[in-house]
């Protein structure tokens, strides 16, 4: 077997490698290259250097997509995490002990498989989904119960201080789910023996879920916020088929990956589209450095 | 010219790397996971990086064999008669069966040796990128549709056949006339680009004519005894009875079809000021887009925003609101003739479609009432480096003679810029109609290119209208943003200029 090691893993490598170089790697090094040139999509790339990243430090519509990712960056996690853990805590631990056993309220299992349904819908039917639901007239699903009470329509998606709310309630609705079942497995994993002391030492449902549960949960609440904020950076999908007018109204809605598609296959501005490419790489993998830094003290062990 | 909003394909949001069983297991390193995370958060960046990396391969090959053959009356354009000939057409709001059943059939009875290889698409550019990239174009292009190939790029990078020649030729139908005198005025100028070293080439042919107005249901108003208005003070007072009957005047969709609205505002604008205003937009004139022209067209169609519109319309779809129309919901509502057919499913009978021009706003205007927006629509173009460009024209050449243009219009029920073609021919009441608004507006048809030639602007016209349209900006900040980008296109030497 000695002998016989580096033919083994170079044949288990090569094939895995190979894929990854071609269509990983060598896209992303081209991706660097294309933001240094100003190329419209046919004839030769021509150099410009740094012109493109000195361009987009004036775009405003730039630094609105990035704001943007601030606010998903905070609300999305945020949000999503104070959701699930509470439907989690509920459907696992939330309907008090049965015969020595935590056990979640009346249904659990039922919702369990209701919050999951959006986990398995494609992101653009959710989105078009979503399109029926804020719709601004009286055939929308919302607005048409506001018109017929007798109240005003709300405008979900046209309104600019309301339009970024709608997006980002979408990407919670729609990620909630897996974070439940995230959660869960989670809290099924902590022994029932510290529930059963806390119980006995007369802590309330409220005090068992700050003092024990999440303290016990925190690496899966770790693994969830950089999840969640790699989705923060994303959302184009919803982004491009839900908002007006392609991330508005007037940008409001408006993400990297909007401004990206649009200067790529809109203004044919492959160089300039490529920069925010890598600007958005660097945010990224800054955010995800930043969260493994933060995130390397201990957790509790048990 | 359809407005088909940017549908761009989904990609999936949560990165599903890890189960949640994995992570939770008790001796599962954490910040193993977290790696993993992080690495397949990187994955979702760089968009453009995989287009480019098929896209900028290749080069020139240089020198292509191009096929020639000898000139005679039969064959103007010299074609080699038993030459392949490569086609592709955008599958569109206008198919692809006016091109297999009409014109190839033309081509291959004027050179049955030749083989014709016919292509469809409904992503021009995803095709041909790499073809143009690679230096093997294919002949004849129908470059049109969402994804269309960038005209200025391609005449920057001399992928375009001049078309000179195609339109000194004689006509398939009468040898004493050349092609140019066969087709509508303005079409050859519009199809005519600045070169890179300063000359002015024709290198398009836009084939369907298309004529932009404000369309009505002839039924309803008929029904209540409303007729097209003609001034200003006419249709301000007819919005007025229309709204107190319930229907809503006046609207457009904001969500993707806002350039149905400022090309509404600039043809107010360039019958009140003449269509040097329109010119001056297209050349980036200083302050063209803050002419006094303009400006009062756009506060005059602020306030029918603001008192004749529904504010809903601007998270709605250019369908939606368009159906409304059909349900009588909805009175006037602006676009190109295309909208008959785009609506022919949903249109109630006897609905009958009528266009009417833009009311003169002022008793100075400087067009009469009858002035009209028109132009050619859907381009073609010869690939300069393809094996065949004589081929590609002659092609155009049976495009527009007599049996190849009114073949499109049995097809497609659309007018093609060969008039003769047209004439005797049953419209339905909607193209009809604009049909007899063109003729009325004789030698008073003006049209604008800035949408065409600069995307940057049009996407800023659009937003900025929506932004005056539902009451967040005055004309003067709708005029000041859009001329302020205007200005920056100006300046950036990477984009490609045009002049008219």
């Amino acid at each position: 077997m000695r002998q016989g090691k580096y033919p083994f893993v170079i044949g288990f490598l090569a094939v895995p490698v190979t894929l990854y170089t071609v269509f990983v790697v060598s896209p992303y090094l081209q991706a660097f290259w294309l933001s240094m040139t100003e190329w419209r999509g046919i004839g030769a790339p021509r150099w410009i250097g740094f012109g493109n990243f000195e361009r987009l430090l004036s775009d405003e519509v730039f630094w609105k997509a990035v704001r943007h990712h601030g606010v998903l960056l905070l609300a999305l996690p945020l949000i999503t995490i104070a959701i699930a853990l509470f439907f989690a805590f509920m459907l696992n631990v939330g309907g008090g002990s049965r015969g020595g056993q935590r056990v979640g309220v009346r249904g659990s299992g039922f919702y369990r498989v209701v919050f999951f349904f959006p986990q398995v819908l494609a992101v653009a039917i959710i989105a078009v989904l979503f399109q029926m639901v804020y719709r601004p007239d009286e055939s929308g699903l919302i607005n048409g119960i506001l018109v017929k009470l007798g109240l005003e329509p709300v405008f979900f998606l046209i309104n600019p201080n309301l339009a970024l709310w709608s997006i980002i309630a979408v990407l919670v609705w729609q990620a909630v789910g897996f974070y439940v079942v995230l959660f869960s497995a989670g809290m099924a994993s902590i022994p029932t023996e510290i529930y059963e002391a806390a119980e006995l030492d007369g802590a309330s449902r409220v005090t068992m879920f700050f003092r024990v549960t999440i303290p016990l949960l925190w690496d899966t609440l770790q693994v969830a916020w950089v999840y969640l904020g790699i989705a923060a950076f994303d959302a184009f999908a919803i982004v491009a088929v839900l908002s007006v007018d392609s991330g508005g109204p007037d940008g409001a809605t408006t993400v990297l990956a909007m401004e990206i598609y649009r200067n790529a296959f809109v203004y044919s501005r492959y160089g300039y589209a490529s920069a925010m490419g890598v600007a958005l790489f660097f945010l990224t993998i800054t955010f995800a450095a930043l969260t493994l830094r933060v995130s390397r003290r201990e957790s509790v062990e048990y | 010219m359809s407005a088909t909003p940017d549908t761009p394909s989904a990609h999936p949001a949560p990165p599903a790397g890890t189960t949640p069983a994995e992570s939770a297991a008790p001796g599962a390193t954490r910040r193993d996971v977290l790696r993993r995370a992080a690495a397949a958060g990187l994955l979702v960046t760089p968009v453009a990086g995989l287009l480019g990396a098929c896209a900028t391969g290749g080069g020139d090959s240089g020198g292509t064999e191009q096929a020639t053959g000898e000139k005679t009356a039969q064959n103007p354009l010299g074609v080699k008669e038993d030459a392949a000939l490569e086609v592709v057409i955008f599958n569109g709001g206008y198919g692809d069966r006016y091109a297999t059943d009409v014109h190839q059939k033309l081509y291959q009875a004027a050179f049955p040796k030749a083989k014709i290889i016919h292509q469809s698409t409904q992503a021009v550019s995803t095709v041909l990128q790499p073809r143009f990239a690679s230096g093997n174009p294919p002949e004849f292009v129908n470059n049109s549709g969402e994804k269309f190939l960038d005209f200025g790029a391609l005449v920057a990078d001399g992928q375009l056949q001049d078309l000179t020649d195609l339109w000194e030729a004689p006509s398939v139908d009468d040898p004493n006339k050349k092609v140019r005198d066969t087709v509508m005025p303005g079409v050859v100028e519009q199809g005519m680009f600045n070169t890179p070293d300063g000359q002015r080439k024709p290198y398009v042919l836009y084939y369907v004519s298309t004529v932009y107005g404000i369309w009505y249901s002839g039924k309803l108003f008929r029904e209540n005894g409303w007729t097209a208005p003609t001034t200003w003070e006419q249709f301000t007072a007819l919005c007025e009875q229309i709204k107190s009957k319930g229907i809503t005047p006046f609207g457009y969709a904001g969500a993707n079809a806002a350039y149905y609205m400022w090309n509404v505002i600039l043809s107010q604008a360039a019958k009140v000021g003449g269509p040097e205003i329109l010119r001056n937009i297209d050349n980036l004139e200083p302050d063209a887009w803050k002419a006094d022209a303009v400006i009062q067209a756009a506060r005059a169609w602020a306030e029918i925003g603001k008192h004749f519109s529904d504010k809903s319309f601007e998270g709605l779809k250019h369908t939606d609101v368009q159906l409304r129309q059909n349900q009588y919901k909805l009175a006037f509502y602006p676009s190109g003739d295309w909208l008959e057919n785009e609506q022919k499913k949903d249109t109630p009978p006897g609905f009958e479609y009528q266009i009417m021009p833009m009311p003169s706003l002022t008793a100075a205007d400087k067009l009469p009432h009858g002035a009209i927006r028109a132009a050619a629509g859907e381009g073609y173009f010869v690939s300069a480096k393809s094996k065949n460009p004589r081929g590609g024209m002659e092609y155009m050449r049976q495009m527009l003679s007599k049996a190849g243009a009114r073949g499109f219009t049995e097809t497609v029920g659309a007018a093609t810029v060969v008039p003769a073609a047209s004439e005797g021919y049953q419209f339905p009441p909607g193209v009809a109609s604009s049909q007899a608004a063109l003729r009325a507006a004789g030698q008073n048809v003006f049209n604008m290119m800035f949408d065409n030639w600069y995307k940057e602007l049009d996407t800023e016209a659009r937003t900025a209208t929506n932004e005056l349209m539902f009451g967040r900006a005055s004309a003067e900040e709708w005029a000041e943003r859009i001329q302020r980008r205007a200005d920056a296109i100006k300046n950036d030497s990477s984009i490609a200029k045009f002049t008219r």
